[in-house]
């Protein structure tokens, strides 16, 4: 799904420029590099991506 | 399919469910409520991508509980995640494996590193992708790590897994057993000692030879079957021994440099784990 609204970052607030993207994408800040996860569409919205935790792995 | 993040694996593990016809729910484990008295009856099996190990040990056992088939299993999971019931698993199962000990306190840790001899190596019980490991040459090295690790708060960290050190030939094997099928292997290169992709190792295809082949299977076996990644180190001899098996695998670099479609492999043992729902139509995951 096309996203067309101006994306912020929760982190810094930067501006993110939309992309295709698809629900539970994750991807990089270009201003502040924070890891973020597209959590809603329409409207589009990012939130901090699950953070590494002491026992995560394969 | 349970996850925490959609990675390219869990993409690719959607693509080859939805190329089966298969529409599968995505259940985050950090959104997931599980009300003890509500089973689900909505899923024929559910696969697990979850990467905490206790969060996606909790949800197994629930799910197991409400009779829900699961991929890989709590069993799997539970052993898998723990390097101490790995390697006993394995060596129930007459494999080889590094020379390990375990210990509960620095002292008798540091009396285990001089009997195993250095180098060695110190690692976590739970945890993966290189974290927290430790290279001990020296026994001063050795106590600012175990030092180090008294000073950490989980008790976790106070159980010592020390290992002798192999010195691989800069790289180790990777290989993929789903089912009772070594599917594929890869070499991780790195000219650092720990070889995970996620560190930096380069991967490239492995032949499965039948040694390979051998204690793949066996290995997965020993843990309690599925779908999981078996990492092998080749010592100075040419032998090999199996290291650690990985029950929530990553795969994206073996699939791109071998061709082998592992996601499509994985979602097929899923289906066939699973079981036509009784009120009809597709599977569901």
């Amino acid at each position: 799904m096309e996203v067309r609204s101006v994306v912020r970052c929760p982190g810094c607030d930067g501006v993110i420029p939309p992309e295709k993207w698809q629900l539970g994408d994750i991807l990089s800040c270009p201003e502040c590099g924070v890891e973020l996860e597209v959590i809603n569409l329409e409207p589009c919205e990012l939130a901090l991506a699950p953070q590494e935790e002491e026992d995560w792995g394969q | 399919m349970l996850y925490t993040k959609l990675r390219t694996e869990e993409r690719l593990i959607l693509e080859a469910m939805r190329r089966r016809g298969v529409q599968p729910d995505l259940i985050s484990d950090e959104a997931v409520l599980l009300h003890l008295d509500r089973p689900w009856e909505a899923y024929d099996a559910v696969l697990s991508r979850s990467l905490g190990h206790w969060r996606g040990l909790h949800a197994l056992w629930v799910l197991e509980t409400w009779g829900v088939p699961t991929l890989n299993n709590s069993g799997v999971a539970g052993v898998c995640g723990n390097k101490l019931l790995t390697t006993l698993a394995l060596l129930r199962a007459g494999l080889p494996v590094p020379r390990t000990a375990v210990t509960f306190s620095p002292a008798t840790a540091k009396q285990a590193l001089a009997e195993l001899g250095y180098p060695a190596v110190a690692k976590p019980v739970v945890g993966s992708w290189g974290r927290l490991l430790a290279r001990l040459s020296t026994p001063e090295e050795a106590d600012a790590v175990l030092e180090h690790k008294a000073a950490l708060a989980s008790p976790l960290n106070h159980v010592y897994y020390l290992q002798q050190y192999v010195n691989k030939p800069g790289r180790d094997i990777r290989s993929f057993v789903v089912g009772n099928e070594t599917i594929c292997a890869i070499y991780r290169y790195s000219s650092h000692w720990i070889t995970n992709t996620a560190r930096g190792g380069a991967a490239a295809p492995c032949p499965v030879a039948p040694e390979i082949d051998r204690l793949s299977r066996a290995a997965a076996r020993a843990v309690g079957g599925g779908a999981v990644a078996v990492d092998l180190l080749e010592d100075g001899d040419g032998r090999l021994l199996v290291n650690e098996v990985n029950h929530t695998m990553e795969f994206r670099n073996a699939t791109a440099v071998t061709g082998i479609d592992i996601a499509g492999r994985l979602v097929d043992l899923l289906l066939d784990l699973a079981q036509p729902s009784a009120r009809g139509g597709g599977v569901a995951c």
